[in-house]
């Protein structure tokens, strides 16, 4: 068995092509298996935790949905108080909606008293363990099983809550967004993260193959075509400044991320899809002027 | 060392004491003093290789130990109420994990109405999470049973959370004087928190896992297993504790006079006091009346229970709570230990949401009960007309 497989598998059941997969493996692997993981209930946790079956080369804990930000405080807490901090870093894999929803208090509480942790917020952009229901990080003009399309509504309506500029606002020594169409820089952000002492928020964009509506193959090509359209800005904070940005050589239109998806495939043609693709646009437009990512 | 304290530093002493090394609270009356006094012992460098934390919720607080215990340290909290409810998901599945989480509960209402006082409502909502829980009568008690819920709680053969009840107000606040222990004692009692398993990168374990229906019946079922054990390691520790210190505060339940008594008083908490001295009273005017105190609530002490009433012609129970729908929980549980005698049966709902419990009520409602002046079954005590809008 090589060392790869010993931090994160064999053994987990995730669809071919899944993001969340992707990104934990290249995590724990950056951390070189030395960490403590506590996860969320959700897609990860589903696919990866099953009594005797575990896929987990670390030691791993799943209590609750919500609470996955204080359950890794607690594990920081006693690693302090029984001089143990040299075992490893406490890391949290936390779904969007575990992250931006329902366990929003406790991240905050971890954030505030400035645990020595690194949350993974693995963004797929819904509930997508319980199948495709809309969360706090789902986009405008999703089609999830909460907002479905109908003759009247176009999915999704309202924002995608900005979880970034909320880790910032807490004043945490460091936040960035990462995607698994850029391996490398998730494993240096990783690494960056474990040199720094507090919280740490890290969010990164994984495509989910079922939730989407994309094939097994393209989970890479749509994360880098979310990044290609600035819809999803690939940023770095460290102390509050904005220190690096991802730069874009030819951004492109909107349409070139949304068609590929069947959870976007309506806004071609639904009576309000026109108007939902020019919010995105504009969504994207503002991202590129506020964090100056065309080259 | 003797020394009058209120009810919340009786409990911070002791825990103190323990040796604990991470305590996370959020504040809540009546409990908020216990966590203070924890507070300023930590500010002043006096808990040892402990951390002290105020999370952002009693949800947060819960969930702090779960990670923190999992990990490997003696964890500890306190709330009461709105608190206790909240934490409710996250100590039911500290209890799945068999982390032995130890919290004192200062026993207050539920909203609503928002009421603040006392009574049992919210420990008798997680009778059956799968924490022990004990309830206890005075300060003394309060302060002597936090070493052994340490020591029931992390014992191998159980390894589940631990809850001690205390009545809030009534207890919490009181001024009495308490024998205050020493280190010592409670090192000679309390070994350090040794986990059978936790979680370390040196030998990298999963915990929390998912069971699928092939598994989980499994999980549970070794839980009863554990509780089942507990009755016999709680009834040692308290032995145990009566043996090291000189103060024996009885086993699962205390029964005074039930030999032959054909009236059995049943209390908890504090209003056992007030309820043993009526009893006393009334045995010296000849009456045969006897008092059952009930120590354990899980595990059940139903043997115990069910020998202490075997003579009993009636049975009356004062509750703190209410099952709506159906009568007041303790009186279920005695009930089901009393399955095939045929006693008569009462039960009354006192106190609620910290009304006064005047002396006369409980002699009145012992006296009514003893003259065959009540109609059995569920009763609530003195309550005024109220007009009901909703109908």
């Amino acid at each position: 068995m090589s060392s790869r497989m010993s931090f994160f598998g064999p053994g987990h059941g995730a669809c071919p092509g899944c993001g969340l997969t992707i990104a934990t493996r290249n995590v724990l692997e950056a951390l070189e298996g030395k960490c403590f993981v506590a996860n969320s209930t959700g897609c990860l946790e589903i696919v990866s935790s099953q009594y005797d079956r575990s896929a987990w080369g670390v030691p791993y804990i799943h209590s609750l949905f919500e609470n996955a930000g204080a359950v890794a405080a607690g594990i920081d807490l006693a690693l302090k108080a029984l001089k143990r901090k040299d075992e490893g870093k406490v890391v949290v894999f936390a779904g969007d909606g575990a992250t931006a929803d329902i366990g929003i208090g406790p991240l905050s509480g971890m954030f505030d008293r400035n645990h020595d942790v690194i949350y993974i917020c693995l963004d797929n952009e819904a509930y997508q363990n319980t199948g495709n229901q809309q969360s706090g990080l789902t986009p405008p003009g999703s089609n999830t099983t909460t907002t479905p399309v109908g003759k009247l509504l176009p999915g999704k309506l309202g924002k995608k809550k900005d979880m970034v500029s909320i880790a910032v606002a807490h004043g945490v020594p460091y936040v960035a967004t990462a995607s698994v169409a850029f391996h490398a820089d998730i494993r240096r952000k990783v690494k960056k993260a474990a040199e720094i002492e507090g919280a740490k928020y890290i969010q990164i964009h994984t495509p989910c193959v079922t939730g989407w509506g994309i094939d097994g193959k393209q989970t890479i090509e749509s994360a880098r075509l979310a990044y290609e359209t600035a819809l999803y800005p690939i940023v770095e904070y460290e102390n509050g400044e904005l220190i690096r940005v991802r730069k874009i050589k030819e951004r492109k239109p909107v349409e070139e991320y949304l068609k590929i998806q069947r959870r976007f495939r309506h806004l071609f043609t639904h009576p309000r899809g026109k108007e939902v693709i020019e919010i995105l646009q504009k969504i994207a437009d503002e991202n590129a002027a506020r964090f100056n990512l065309d080259i | 060392m003797r020394k009058v304290v209120r009810g919340f530093y009786s409990i911070a002493y002791s825990v103190k004491l323990c040796r604990p090394n991470v305590i996370a609270a959020y504040p809540i009356t009546p409990q908020t003093e216990i966590v203070e006094n924890l507070a300023s012992m930590y500010a002043n460098g006096e808990l040892g290789e402990c951390e002290y934390v105020t999370a952002e919720s009693e949800f947060g607080a819960a969930s702090i130990l779960v990670g923190a215990s999992a990990a490997g340290a003696r964890t500890f909290t306190a709330t009461c109420s709105q608190g206790l409810i909240l934490m409710s998901e996250v100590l039911i599945n500290a209890a799945g994990m068999r982390l032995p989480i130890v919290l004192v509960n200062t026993n207050r209402a539920l909203s609503a109405p928002l009421s603040i006082w006392n009574d049992h409502q919210d420990s008798m909502i997680l009778r059956d999470a799968g924490l022990m829980q004990i309830h206890v009568e005075s300060n003394q008690e309060a302060h002597d049973m936090v070493p052994v819920a340490f020591k029931v709680a992390e014992n191998h053969k159980v390894m589940l959370p631990f809850m001690i009840n205390m009545d809030g107000y009534k207890l919490t606040h009181a001024y009495e004087p308490i024998d205050l222990l020493d280190q010592e004692t409670i090192d000679e009692f309390l070994p350090s928190y040794d986990p059978p398993v936790y979680m370390t990168t040196k030998n990298p374990l999963t915990f929390g896992s998912y069971a699928p229906p092939q598994y989980y019946a499994e999980f549970r079922v070794v839980m009863q297993n554990a509780m089942d054990r507990a009755r016999k390691e709680l009834e040692n520790a308290y032995k145990e504790w009566a043996e090291i210190t000189g103060r024996d505060w009885g086993g699962h339940v205390v029964a005074e006079n039930v030999e032959d008594a054909e009236l059995v008083a049943i209390a908890m908490g504090s209003l056992t006091g007030m309820v043993r001295d009526v009893v006393s009273e009334l045995r010296t005017q000849g009456k045969k009346v006897g008092l059952l105190k009930i120590r354990t609530l899980r595990p059940f002490p139903i043997e115990e229970v069910r020998k202490a009433l075997k003579n009993a012609e009636k049975i009356l129970v004062f509750e703190r709570a209410v099952s709506f729908g159906h009568e007041g929980p303790v009186g279920m549980e005695v009930k089901s230990a009393c399955f095939g005698l045929t006693p008569e049966f009462y039960s009354f709902a006192v106190g609620l949401g910290g009304r006064d419990i005047p002396r006369e009520e409980i002699v009145k409602i012992i006296g009514n009960v003893y003259e065959g002046k009540v109609e059995q079954g569920f009763h609530f005590g003195t309550v005024k007309p109220f007009e009901e809008v909703i109908v």
